[in-house]
């Protein structure tokens, strides 16, 4: 009772709202670590007990992260990492690697990044190796002439670990792996990646020293869990500043979550796909329409924020083309029934153009060829079509056979959101002969 | 009326003087700023902006930072053609040069990342940091790394740092098949017929009245607006033509009032520019020359033809001709066309055309030398034999890309070649050789 009334403390709702978007947006944006990951208990325990006994028994080890994007596969780690960490003795002694496929883009750029990262720079000096594995020797076997006479034990974390398996003979990998095995230091590789197929980018001598341990995260959460999850996301900890803002604020979010629209919302996200950081975007965008003069998260921000990550943005582009262009679509269109899907070049665009300008001549100028072509060269441009066989050919440019990458659904609907846009050619979109 | 834009941690005179700067651009100005929220506050770790071009993409971006005074680097990938130099623009941009220069001789994103660590560590980020890279599609283009590592260089540099990629193409694009951290993604739409005209409106002459001016920017929008959006060459156009359209009024000849006679002025004027200044076949200087000139000679305007004018040696006409044939009718037809006693052919059988299958919709089929020399020898026939060498004559041709050379290499003994020339270019050089080109063509029969 005293406790809270001496931490009572009042705030302007404009410092609570900005204390609001301080706390969450550390969640959505900057992949705050959760007090623990949720749904993946089991796999949690694995890990740690397999790192425990590198970082505390010292034994080698090996181990892939398996996952889809932003399912947790990093943060799993850095939360069981948190923890190994509580232990004395593991602080004082492990060491860490950390690697990423997208940084260390080949071996050499790699043993500097690791050499580096064991602070082993002046030791290693101008010395000359004759092969990768002996440089690893040497740089495991300078950690052994610690005080301890033992070894230290190295956390080598490998994150984007498939892209590794495009170096040259994956030598790095061969060699980490070959020192997980052998019991020469102790090590544990632990790689992180989104590609299940993992083991099939392997080298047979690579894939064979791998102690083939594999951790998926893959959420299997039920849509309960899910939308409790929504909530504590969403809710302000218990020692927030303004005691009352603070339950207000949390009071307005169990609301919210028990909202029908909402809870339609949220099923559809769940639906499409249960990762986090999807839900994270998608309570950002929520969250950025919280101010002053709404200090409250309302169903409609929701609304918004998931009409926002829904939107199709070949729609919006379509909606920002001129008349003329949007033609050239439509002929398109009617050439892809005819043909099948064949490809086709701009001068049967052009022919499909002209066929519909005689028929209704009032509803579209009728431009000269050249002013069409640069029309057409802007959809290339846009993306909207694509050259059959590269930039490079040698054919003239109305004949380069090009392909229209947009549907059917997705003129029909552009041409109804187009503003002002002549009947003739709606019509004509409709039916070649109209 | 513009809407005053309102987000807390920022000063409420810069916001002003902000909105003041971005007309019809208010909203995006306000939904980028509410995402990036506080200035110490984290924001998302990418945004991903797409919108048509010249749709205030990268000018509402930079306005907001350079006013509100974030900390910020901003860089065009077209004039990065090496990551090293992407890295050091940054690095200047952010930390100053000792910071840049301190990168290695080409450096690798392992690299950069190291030293903004380095450089973060030293000097944390008291508020967001941006990194701005417009033209993003091009980056698909550089290292397979650079777009995934740019996408989350939060998480790989461990600051508060937020990316913003600018394109005017789909995100769909972009993504590979392994997939990478998604951006947020934020559309820009294209401006109103409304909007555009309020925006070009604002650029008006000193010495003539505003009104004039939007009268102006009316009739041009009416000539341009269903071809072009672009804001640019909209304004571009605009200032080009803006002294044709004060003529009348120079000279006396109208008043501001005569709106009808100023548009009758005008609108031909504006068309014909659409033909030339609008598809950059002459260049604004030579636009301008040329009004000069003409008005000088009184010459009745020409059309699109006067340009593509190449001068070429008599038979070499003849062969392109001959190419051209080649080119677009078919073989099977040759003897109709260039045989003088070609015997009995029918008509029906001779005749056989479905508009699918017109020559000129498919372009130009690749042909040998031998059907070319005999085409040739056919059109030219009665006129004075050749003596000029036809083999010089046709490399010539190939290398003024008027034919190209289409053969295998594993053909060398006989190469085939293209017509790639247009049917108005055809016509004209026909023209002036007198061959009435048409009624050999098999399309036009
Ligand atoms: N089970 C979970 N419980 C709580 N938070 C989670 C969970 N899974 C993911 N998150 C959150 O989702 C975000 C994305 O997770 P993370 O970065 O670990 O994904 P990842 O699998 O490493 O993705 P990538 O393959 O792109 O590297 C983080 O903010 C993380 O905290
Ligand atoms: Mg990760």
């Amino acid at each position: 009772m005293s406790k809270r009334k001496s931490r009572e403390t009042h705030m302007t709702s404009g410092e609570c709202v900005s204390q609001v978007q301080r706390i969450l947006r550390e969640r959505f944006c900057h992949q705050g670590l959760p007090e623990k990951p949720v749904g993946l208990d089991s796999q949690y325990k694995h890990l740690l007990e397999l790192l425990k006994r590198t970082a505390v028994h010292g034994e080698s080890n090996s181990i892939l992260i398996v996952g889809p994007r932003g399912t947790g596969k990093t943060m799993l780690l850095s939360c069981v990492l948190r923890e190994l960490m509580d232990i004395n003795e593991v602080q004082k002694n492990l060491l860490q690697v950390y690697l990423n496929g997208l940084l260390q883009t080949d071996d050499r750029i790699a043993l500097r990044e690791i050499t580096r990262q064991l602070n082993l720079e002046n030791v290693v000096g101008d010395k000359v190796f004759g092969s990768f594995a002996e440089n690893l020797g040497f740089l495991l076997e300078a950690l052994r002439k610690g005080d301890r006479g033992s070894s230290q034990p190295v956390l080598f974390v490998l994150d984007e670990f498939d892209l590794f398996a495009h170096h040259k003979n994956q030598t790095l990998l061969y060699n980490l792996l070959d020192v997980s095995q052998s019991a020469q230091a102790p090590v544990a590789v632990v790689g992180l990646t989104c590609r299940l197929d993992v083991l099939e980018l392997l080298e047979k001598r690579v894939k064979s020293r791998f102690s083939h341990r594999q951790i998926l995260v893959a959420s299997s959460l039920t849509f309960g869990q899910y939308l409790d999850n929504v909530r504590s996301q969403l809710s302000l900890p218990q020692d927030f500043p303004d005691a009352r803002f603070g339950q207000e604020w949390n009071d307005s979010v169990a609301k919210l979550c028990e909202d029908k629209s909402v809870e339609e919302i949220l099923q559809k996200q769940f639906n499409s796909s249960k990762d986090f950081r999807s839900l994270h975007l998608l309570l950002l965008l929520a969250l950025s329409r919280v101010n002053v003069s709404s200090p409250t998260l309302r169903a409609v921000d929701l609304l918004e924020a998931s009409r926002l990550c829904t939107v199709d943005a070949k729609a919006n582009m379509l909606h920002g083309l001129s008349i003329l262009e949007l033609c050239l679509i439509i002929s398109m269109k009617h050439l892809n029934d005819i043909y099948d899907g064949e490809p086709f070049n701009f001068q049967m665009v052009h022919n499909e153009y002209k066929k519909f300008i005689q028929r209704k001549s009032n509803s579209v100028h009728n431009y000269e060829k050249p002013v069409i072509l640069k029309a057409f060269e802007h959809l290339l441009q846009l993306e909207l079509i694509k050259l059959v066989d590269g930039s490079s050919s040698k054919t003239q440019r109305e004949y380069q056979l090009v392909r229209l990458l947009l549907d059917h659904g997705q003129i029909m609907e552009a041409l109804q959101r187009y503003p002002q846009c002549p009947t003739d050619v709606k019509q004509w979109a409709v039916s070649s002969l109209a | 009326m513009p809407v005053q834009l309102q987000h807390s941690g920022y000063s409420a005179e810069k916001l002003q003087s902000l909105t003041e700067s971005l007309p019809c651009r208010e909203a995006q100005a306000s939904t980028l700023l509410a995402l990036m929220g506080e200035p110490d506050q984290y924001s998302y770790p990418s945004i991903f902006i797409y919108g048509h071009r010249a749709s205030g993409k990268s000018y509402v971006t930079l306005r907001v930072l350079k006013e509100l005074e974030l900390p910020h680097a901003a860089v065009s990938c077209v004039e990065c053609v090496s990551p090293g130099l992407l890295f050091e623009q940054v690095l200047l941009s952010l930390f100053g040069h000792t910071a840049a220069s301190s990168l290695p001789r080409c450096p690798s994103l392992s690299d950069f990342v190291r030293l903004y660590k380095q450089l973060c560590s030293q000097n944390p980020a008291k508020q967001t940091r941006y990194i701005v890279l417009d033209r993003a599609e091009l980056l698909r283009d550089m290292e397979v790394n650079l777009l995934p590592g740019f996408l989350r260089l939060q998480e790989l540099v461990d600051d508060n740092v937020t990316v913003i990629l600018l394109s005017e193409i789909v995100w769909d694009k972009f993504r590979p098949n392994t997939g990478l951290f998604e951006p947020l993604l934020l559309h820009f739409p294209d401006y109103t017929k409304a909007e555009l005209q309020k925006i070009l409106a604002r650029d008006s002459h000193p010495s003539y009245p505003q009104e004039l001016y939007s009268f102006y920017i009316n009739i041009l929008l009416g000539v341009f607006y269903s071809v072009c959006r672009d804001l640019r060459e909209l304004r571009h156009l605009a200032a080009l033509n803006f002294p044709k359209f004060c003529e009348p009024l120079e000279n006396g000849e109208a008043k501001e009032s005569d709106t009808h006679k100023l548009w009758r002025n005008i609108e031909p004027h504006l068309k014909k520019a659409m033909q030339t200044v609008y598809l950059r076949e002459i260049s604004s200087v030579q636009w301008e020359q040329q009004q000069e000139m003409m008005e000088k000679e009184a010459m009745a305007p020409k059309g699109l033809s006067a340009y593509t004018h190449v001068e070429l040696p008599y038979y070499s006409k003849f062969l392109l001709i001959a190419a051209y044939l080649a080119s677009y009718n078919p073989a099977r037809t040759d003897r109709r066309f260039f045989l003088k006693h070609h015997g009995k052919m029918k008509k029906t059988n001779f005749l056989k055309k479905h508009e699918k299958t017109s020559n000129h919709l498919l372009g130009p089929k690749p042909f040998p030398l031998d059907r070319l020399l005999a085409i040739f020898y056919s059109v030219v026939d009665s006129r004075v034999a050749p003596t000029a060498s036809v083999f010089s004559q046709i490399s010539s041709l190939v290398t003024l890309q008027l034919l190209t050379l289409v053969g295998h290499d594993d053909q060398l003994d006989s190469p085939k070649y293209k017509c790639a020339v247009s049917l108005d270019f055809i016509c004209a050089i026909s023209r002036t050789v007198s061959f009435d080109i048409v009624r050999y063509l098999y399309d036009f029969l």
